[in-house]
């Protein structure tokens, strides 16, 4: 095993630079460094200017996505080994306003977030003193995989749909929805379905389950769109036929 | 320029989430600004594994967790804070069930409990092993229900305004444009967790510098505790990623070199087949990372390029269980380690994991300067004492964060506005930020990162598992020198862009007053207790350290150490007994 490896990482400070541009960087190469390591290598050792976000290095907090040799990855779940020989280029996440380096603008997602209702509707509000709400293991798996996203937004980079049109609310932030509609707790799906049948929301989504492929943490924002595309339908269906015009 | 708001919270964890839904809740015609260095779901509450504390079983009471608890802390735990805690510790996680966090189940349909180390029963609710992930992502998502709670994402709060002994507001700098601001508050409260940063070998994450516990120190409010800092037996070598308590609660044995399971030599009980609670591998984790110390003396440890180290054993577990109660740990351990849990052996070594030591508050989060609050991990109630057990840190964050919440709400409501004098000083903050931001002159040659290493090792060197009247005199010294040259340290970028290499230098600047603190507090604790053993003073000494250790600054700089008794109620101070 060679025992360096060169990183080519996309440089972009908007005071100096017109334009993104690349540099080499040699970092050691060592079997369990992932790209974060040799980000941090730089960082400390050879130039301490270089930006990008990162937290837990464990693969949770979601601050680490960036684009490994073009595709979408958590830099600190990425070794550098099963990219050598390399160079190996480490660019911002496509899809997404470059505000600095390797550090894009999420607030687009940061934004849609609440429209989804993200939280427990309730038509009744249970007292605290009435303790827990049942829900039993079957029901907790009928949403529990969506509950896994760590908003890491690797699928919005990978997604087409979103690279032509930023208005589409975007696949985890409808994943994070089908997650409180199937909460066997949860009394707010009419209240999401506004926002989902809109045609920046399941709509918007031609199919082409690039975010699953992209989603680190298997929580299947695809099938998430897909499913509620059918409930979408049925509820279309339904307030066609209801005299009351609907939910 | 200036913004004003009725409280601001400094911090987007779990404890700072819970405070800003108390407020919205208790006070909705208040103001809330919540300001977080990075998003509020990447805090570091998201890594937490194994669970949350909270007595529900019909065999268990409330009693037998204040036992567990104040035994656990060597008696060093405020037993007023204690009982509190625990008795609300219940409600606030079913709360959070009410909220949609999506606790494991039992078949029936009732929320599940897992034994913890230090605990006698089953009590610890979990969510499979990413119990801190859901946690705060349920917290965060719940927060965005309030119209009256602001958020300030990826800004950095510098510092304190304090006027008189009563608080101002903050001073913080937006990351993305480097626009520094003045945000007044009549009520403050600190939520900036942990700060494992201070040791070279971690499970904490990178943004875990102790930076509210250097802003309160700065402004007038004393640190409490803070010789006691938690060692978790089982990181991963390298990474120092953690591998949660609960592998060795779902059954999980520890083995050396020669495959035995050696905590049975340390009077913590005798090996079983299957887990017994409060005992072996479920003993506290002081005492765990104490006989790892002794083993890797003994020459019985498994040397690794990383250090030495011992055997994680969970095969006889098989793949079906660790599967379902434990999924991280095989996913961390395949991921990071290259090693399968369910057929290997798992390499592990005590690493820094927790801060027992912190702010110093009453039961309510307030510190002696007037209006600033201090919930979560950045807190120093106590209830932790000379050793937290397992489990009882998730619950502190929303007993503790809700309680501070309503009580700066409370004191919100009645309190005035900012004063000139304190403007002022938050306009000196300004003056000192844009400095550091243009380019200091003359720019200094010390590497920010250096000074980072140097002091870790210090810390490691000084204040590790075991320490010395001398080691930790060497370690004051060293720290006294590197306060020196950190206004040597060099900033070469000077963008107003997302300046990251300002934040690591804000960050060491806050890392080095708290490593002083520890330091200190451990040099003049000159007894054994918990997580601070002293080989020169390896007895407890209740005459002299039934006490609480209170670090100030004082007006030249210098870290100084007073002591404030432990309040005692119903348990009389004894022995841990463990195993038997
Ligand atoms: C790997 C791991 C596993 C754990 N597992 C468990 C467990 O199973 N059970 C348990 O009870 N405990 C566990 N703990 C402990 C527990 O997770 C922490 O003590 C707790 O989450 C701390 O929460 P917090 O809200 O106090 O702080 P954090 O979650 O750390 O949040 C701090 C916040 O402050 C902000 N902040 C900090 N400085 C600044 C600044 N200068 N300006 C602006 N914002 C700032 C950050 O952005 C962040 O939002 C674990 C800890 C670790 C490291
Ligand atoms: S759905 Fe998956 S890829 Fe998308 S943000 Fe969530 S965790 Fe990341
Ligand atoms: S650093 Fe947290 S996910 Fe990579």
């Amino acid at each position: 095993m060679a025992d360096s490896i060169t990183l080519r990482v996309t440089r972009y400070q908007p005071e100096v630079d017109d334009e993104p541009r690349a540099q080499d960087f040699d970092v050691p190469l060592r079997e369990n460094w992932v790209v974060l390591d040799g980000l941090n290598y730089i960082k400390d050792r050879l130039d301490g200017t270089l930006s990008y976000r990162w937290s837990c290095r464990m693969g949770i907090c979601g601050s680490c996505g960036m684009m490994v040799d073009g595709e979408p990855a958590l830099t600190c779940a990425t070794f550098l080994v099963d990219h050598a020989p390399g160079p190996i280029r480490v660019e911002p996440l496509a899809n997404f306003p470059v505000v600095r380096d390797l550090v894009v603008d999420i607030g687009d997602f940061l934004e849609k977030l609440p429209r989804v209702s993200p939280w427990i509707v309730r038509d009744d509000d249970i007292p605290v003193d009435e303790g827990e709400s049942l829900q039993t293991p079957e029901e907790l798996a009928d949403y529990k995989q969506y509950s896994m996203c760590i908003n890491c937004m690797l699928c919005y980079s990978a997604c087409p749909v979103y690279g032509l049109d930023p208005d589409f609310i975007g696949p985890a932030a409808i994943a994070l929805a089908q997650r409180y509609n199937l909460d066997s707790r949860d009394d707010g799906a009419a209240k999401r379905l506004d926002v989902l049948i809109h045609p920046d929301g399941v709509w918007g989504c031609t199919f082409v389950g690039e975010c699953t492929t992209a989603c680190p943490k298997d929580v299947d924002p695809a099938g998430a769109i897909q499913r509620y595309k059918l409930t979408a339908a049925m509820e279309t269906i339904k307030s066609y036929v209801s005299p009351g015009g609907g939910p | 320029m200036t913004t004003a708001h009725d409280v601001v919270l400094v911090g987007g964890g779990g404890a700072g989430l819970r405070a800003a839904i108390a407020i919205a809740e208790a006070r909705p015609e208040l103001d809330v600004a919540v300001v977080s260095k990075v998003y509020p779901m990447r805090s570091h509450t998201v890594s937490a594994e194994g669970g949350a504390a909270g007595v529900i079983g019909a065999d268990d009471s409330l009693d037998e967790h204040i036992y567990d608890t104040i035994s656990g802390s060597d008696w060093l735990a405020d037993q007023d804070a204690v009982e509190m805690f625990v008795e609300e510790a219940p409600r606030e996680l079913i709360r959070l069930e009410h909220w949609g966090c999506p606790w494991s189940r039992e078949p029936d349909g009732r929320v599940a409990v897992r034994p913890f180390g230090g605990m006698k029963k089953q009590r610890t609710w979990f969510a499979a092993d990413k119990t801190g992930f859901h946690m705060l992502h349920t917290l965060f998502q719940t927060s965005l229900k309030y119209g009256t709670i602001h958020r300030y994402d990826e800004w950095f709060v510098t510092k304190l305004v304090v006027d008189d002994g009563v608080i101002q507001g903050v001073v913080a700098i937006e990351l993305s444009t480097g626009r520094i601001e003045t945000m007044t508050a009549k009520a403050v409260i600190l939520a900036t967790g942990g700060c494992g940063r201070v040791f070279p070998f971690t499970t904490n994450a990178a943004i875990k510098t102790g930076d509210g516990m250097s802003l309160a120190y700065r402004a007038g409010a004393p640190l409490k505790d803070m010789e006691f800092v938690q060692y978790h037996p089982t990181g991963l070598p390298f990474t120092g990623i953690l591998i949660t308590e609960a592998a060795r609660a779902e059954g999980g044995w520890l083995l050396n070199k020669d495959g035995y399971r050696y905590l049975q030599d340390y009077d913590l009980g005798k090996p079983e087949p299957t887990p017994v609670l409060r005992s072996m591998e479920l003993g506290p984790r002081d005492r765990l990372s104490q006989a790892f110390v002794h083993e890797v003396e003994e020459g019985r440890a498994i040397d690794t390029p990383y250090g030495p180290a011992v055997h994680l054993d969970l095969r006889h577990l098989g793949a079906k269980v660790i599967d379902a109660k434990i999924p991280f740990v095989r996913e961390l351990c395949l991921k990071y380690q290259n090693v399968d849990p369910a057929a290997e052996l798992v390499q592990v070594r005590p690493v820094v994991h927790y801060m027992m030591g912190g702010v110093h508050t009453d039961i309510h989060g307030a510190t002696p300067v007037k209006g600033l609050y201090a919930a979560g991990e950045v807190a120093c109630v106590s209830i932790n004492g000379a050793n937290r057990l397992g489990s009882n840190s998730l619950p502190e964050l929303l007993v503790f964060g809700a309680r501070a919440g309503r009580a700066a709400a409370e004191y919100a409501a009645g309190a005035s506005g900012p004063t000139r004098a304190g403007l002022r000083q938050a306009d000196d903050e300004h003056r000192r930020i844009w400095r550091e931001l243009r380019g200091r002159e003359p720019n200094g040659n010390e590497r920010i990162a250096d000074l980072r290493e140097q002091m870790q090792h210090t810390m490691e060197g000084g204040a590790g598992i075991y320490r010395t009247g001398d080691s930790l005199t060497k370690a004051v010294d060293t720290l006294h020198e590197f306060q020196g040259r950190r206004d040597q340290a060099r900033i070469e970028d000077h963008s107003h862009t997302f300046n990251t290499e300002l934040l690591t230098f804000l960050e060491l600047s806050a890392m080095l007053d708290v490593a002083e603190t520890i330091v200190y507090s451990a040099l003049r604790r000159e007894e054994s207790r918990g997580a601070h053993q002293r080989t020169d003073y390896s007895a407890r000494d209740n005459d002299r350290f039934l006490a609480h250790s209170l670090a100030h600054r004082a007006s030249d700089g210098s870290c100084q150490i007073r002591y404030l008794p432990v309040t005692i109620t119903r348990w009389p101070v004894g022995e841990r007994v463990y195993g038997r």
